[in-house]
């Protein structure tokens, strides 16, 4: 018989516990859950990394992550992170946040924590509202996008203007790395994981603070088919926060 | 015996410093002792003050209402706190800095030309330790000599303003010695 | 009278308990009447190799001090009243998640801005819950510089042992003046590296959760953090002054226990039966000490800078009848002659 060199095409990453979803169908945070996972596994630091869960759906992120992780009250992850890694400079921390944790009731944090260039990295998932509490506004929500509280579509005069914290942070001179994918295509998917991997390697080298943000569809709060969000997410989301990098030291 | 002393005066003049060299001499003497400052928003506008608590007895409230006895640095300090010194207190007062006549005669008050003595000393920083040199040598609360022995407790890194405080207080204990 | 003591302030008396107990973590924020216990941190944690950082609000204060404790370490935050109220939340998660830490509240005048005289309005916050759900913190209450220092580090023990915040309680007066204290080494065993998040190397992954979502697992954690909390109840702390054949008792804390002991012995002086309950542990409350002596005298008065906290739980204890109140609020201080006056 023919002896067939066979390749595993597709494994488990390790640190990704093998368990069924709480996301909903279509949702980004699976992919960027593996994501992150594949990238631990891939610099070996599975052991000595510790993750921080947000208020929002992925307060339970640790039920997939196979890592030392604790949650954090709402927006106060990056000053738990700060804690953690001051305490533990040897270790790996990082925070997972939304839009609403990050940039909204987290904006004092965030903004302090990168001021002080924290060797930390912080995993932010935009999907341009509340997914838990219903698809209420964020400051990400673009004009004229309809959620549960701006039902008229978002107005410059009522709720002013979305936030793009890529613009924010690039000036902070002790930022180190950010940059901003989509959960649009295989391709740019490929794009994030390079993203996450170079933000840990920053915080491995003690170069200071790293921010990835990851554009993703909710498909089930945008009212859309998963397709259909996606695109969304692709032809408007994208449009106004323009995926790349926007820094590197 | 117990003393409650209030030390009031310009920001600057060295009032916590002197306040705090006060308590300390009080402990070495064996004392019970409490000093609280003035802080925070009373420590805008200028005036600084201390409260000094030197006590046989334990302390209960660190805080000065009535002081029995009252140094004043500044003109400022003697119209807000003179009318707090309690009947046969006494007062030890600043004459280089304050002109205004004293007209209580019920209690003691002995007038100290501090700023022109620290000058001659070469620096009118020093006007605070001659006031407490000159209350060493006045009142008794506590010897010269624990003042003298407490200034390095104060002055850890700062050792070299020992010397010119220790003339300072010495300086002042022999003026009040003088003029009697 | 040891050579040792030194004259120090409360706030640094706090610090350097703190350190001397292996306090190797703090995070504060400016307020009145506390700042020289964040600038004496800021000074002294670098020079044993600890972290100190200034917090942007005293949320991030607190959440740091989460995240610290969580990696283990020995972490302090210190505020005031208005600050202590923003970190009601994480308090309430560190009580939830079993973490230990050590919190001052340097007591202001309140409500609201208030002024930065002491005073004592926050007991009901400190020893009631302050944060949302059931949950207890122990609350020291120290009355002189020296317990300043030696209750703080009280504070890290019980801290570890029960891995539970735990909140010394004192006032502006007591933050800012100077005692003679003497501070020594405090040590202790802890057993962080059983459950401190260090990176899972070699063993199972660890986590500190706060969100439960069904029932029973809520009610799960909330059954073991009572029988907690009732064996925290052990802890119950108190001092007495001439209770032995006193007729009437005075029950204070903190720098009102300064006062009522003042009175208690000029009383006695004039042969008057007075004696003082001070009580240490504002949580647990030493209840079953107080209901003892609460039968043998005729009459009890709280004396408190508030308009009557600690009180509450008094007559809860002693019943309304016998339990008299006087008290200050606004950062005033109680009065001796005005105390002695409910007395006779």
């Amino acid at each position: 018989m023919e002896k067939i060199d066979m390749k595993p095409l597709y494994r488990i990453p390790q640190t990704l516990r093998y368990v069924p979803t709480h996301y909903c169908p279509g949702c980004g945070h699976g992919i960027l859950h593996r994501v992150v996972a594949e990238v631990i596994d891939e610099l070996g630091i599975r052991g000595k990394t510790i993750g921080i869960a947000p208020v929002g759906c992925a307060v339970i992120a640790y039920k997939y992550l196979d890592i030392d992780m604790m949650e954090a009250p709402h927006g106060r992850p990056p000053a738990v992170a700060t804690g953690i890694k001051r305490v533990r400079p040897e270790k790996i921390v990082f925070t997972y946040q939304g839009d609403g944790d990050l940039l909204a009731i987290g904006m004092g944090e965030l903004i302090h924590t990168a001021l002080r260039g924290e060797n930390i990295t912080i995993i932010f998932i935009n999907n341009s509202l509340y997914g838990m509490t219903g698809g209420q506004m964020a400051p990400t929500t673009l004009l004229g996008q309809i959620t549960a509280t701006t039902p008229y579509g978002r107005r410059i005069k009522e709720e002013g203007y979305p936030l793009d914290i890529m613009k924010t942070l690039s000036q902070f001179p002790g930022v180190a790395y950010l940059a901003r994918g989509a959960i649009t295509h295989p391709r740019e998917v490929r794009k994030i994981k390079r993203y996450v991997k170079k933000a840990f390697q920053c915080q491995m080298e003690g170069k200071g603070f790293s921010l990835v943000e990851v554009l993703s569809p909710c498909p089930i709060n945008l009212r859309k088919e998963p397709l259909e969000a996606m695109k969304w997410v692709e032809e408007n989301l994208a449009k106004n926060f323009p995926p790349g990098e926007y820094k590197e030291l | 015996m117990r003393e409650e002393i209030i030390v009031a005066g310009f920001g600057g003049q060295g009032i916590l410093f002197a306040g705090k060299l006060l308590t300390w001499a009080g402990l070495i003497e064996g004392k019970k002792v409490t000093c609280i400052p003035s802080y925070g928003a009373e420590m805008r506008g200028g005036t600084a003050n201390c409260h000094v608590i030197i006590s046989t007895q334990e302390i209960s409230s660190p805080v000065v209402d009535n002081p029995t006895l009252l140094i004043v640095l500044n003109e400022q300090s003697l119209e807000k706190f003179l009318p707090r010194l309690r009947e046969g207190g006494a007062l030890v007062y600043n004459s280089s800095l304050i002109e205004k006549e004293i007209t209580r005669k019920d209690v003691e008050i002995f007038s100290v030309p501090a700023n022109e003595l620290a000058e001659e000393l070469g620096h009118t920083l020093l006007a605070n330790m001659i006031i407490l040199g000159a209350l060493a040598y006045y009142k008794k609360v506590v010897e010269l000599e624990s003042l003298i022995k407490c200034l390095p407790n104060l002055l850890v890194g700062k050792e070299k303003f020992i010397e010119p405080n220790t003339r300072a207080l010495r300086r002042g204990y022999e003026f009040a010695r003088d003029k009697r | 009278m040891s050579s040792s003591r030194i004259l120090i302030s409360g706030n640094e008396a706090v610090g350097e308990g703190a350190i001397k107990a292996g306090c190797r973590f703090y995070a504060g924020y400016p307020i009145t009447p506390q700042n020289e216990l964040t600038a004496y941190m800021a000074k002294r944690l670098p020079e044993v190799g600890g972290v100190f950082i200034q917090a942007e609000s005293e949320l991030a204060a607190i959440n740091m001090v989460l995240g610290a404790s969580a990696a283990g370490a020995r972490a302090m935050t210190t505020s005031s009243s208005p600050g202590i109220s923003l970190m009601q939340e994480a308090i309430s998660y560190m009580a939830g998640m079993e973490l230990p830490a050590v919190i001052v509240n340097i007591m202001r005048g309140g409500p609201g801005l208030g002024n930065i005289a002491g005073a004592q309005g926050d007991y009901f916050q400190a020893t009631k819950g302050g944060g949302h759900g059931d949950y207890r913190l122990i609350v020291l209450a120290p009355s002189c510089v020296q317990e300043m220092a030696d209750f703080t580090q009280k504070a890290f023990y019980l801290a570890f042992k029960y891995k539970n915040p735990v909140m010394v309680l004192a006032d502006g007066y007591l933050g800012q003046m100077m005692e003679p204290a003497e501070i020594k080494e405090f040590n202790f065993e802890d057993d962080s590296p059983s459950w401190r998040l260090d990176g899972a190397e070699g063993r199972e992954p660890r986590l500190f959760r706060s969100l439960y979502l069904p029932v029973e697992d809520l009610e799960g954690l909330n059954i073991r953090l009572q029988k907690k909390y009732t064996e925290m109840r052990r802890e119950e702390t108190w001092r007495e002054y001439y209770t032995e054949d006193a007729e009437a008792l005075l029950v204070a804390y903190g720098t009102c226990a300064r006062v009522c002991r003042e009175v208690v012995r000029l009383g006695r002086e004039e042969g008057r039966k007075w004696g003082l309950f001070q009580p240490i542990t504002l949580w647990p409350y030493p209840e079953r000490r107080l209901k003892e002596l609460g039968r043998k005298v005729s009459k009890v008065l709280v004396v408190e800078m508030s308009s009557g906290q600690m009180v509450e739980d008094v007559r809860r204890i002693l019943g309304e009848e016998k339990v008299g109140f006087y008290g200050r609020m606004g950062g005033a201080l109680p009065v001796k002659e005005e105390i002695w006056k409910k007395l006779i």
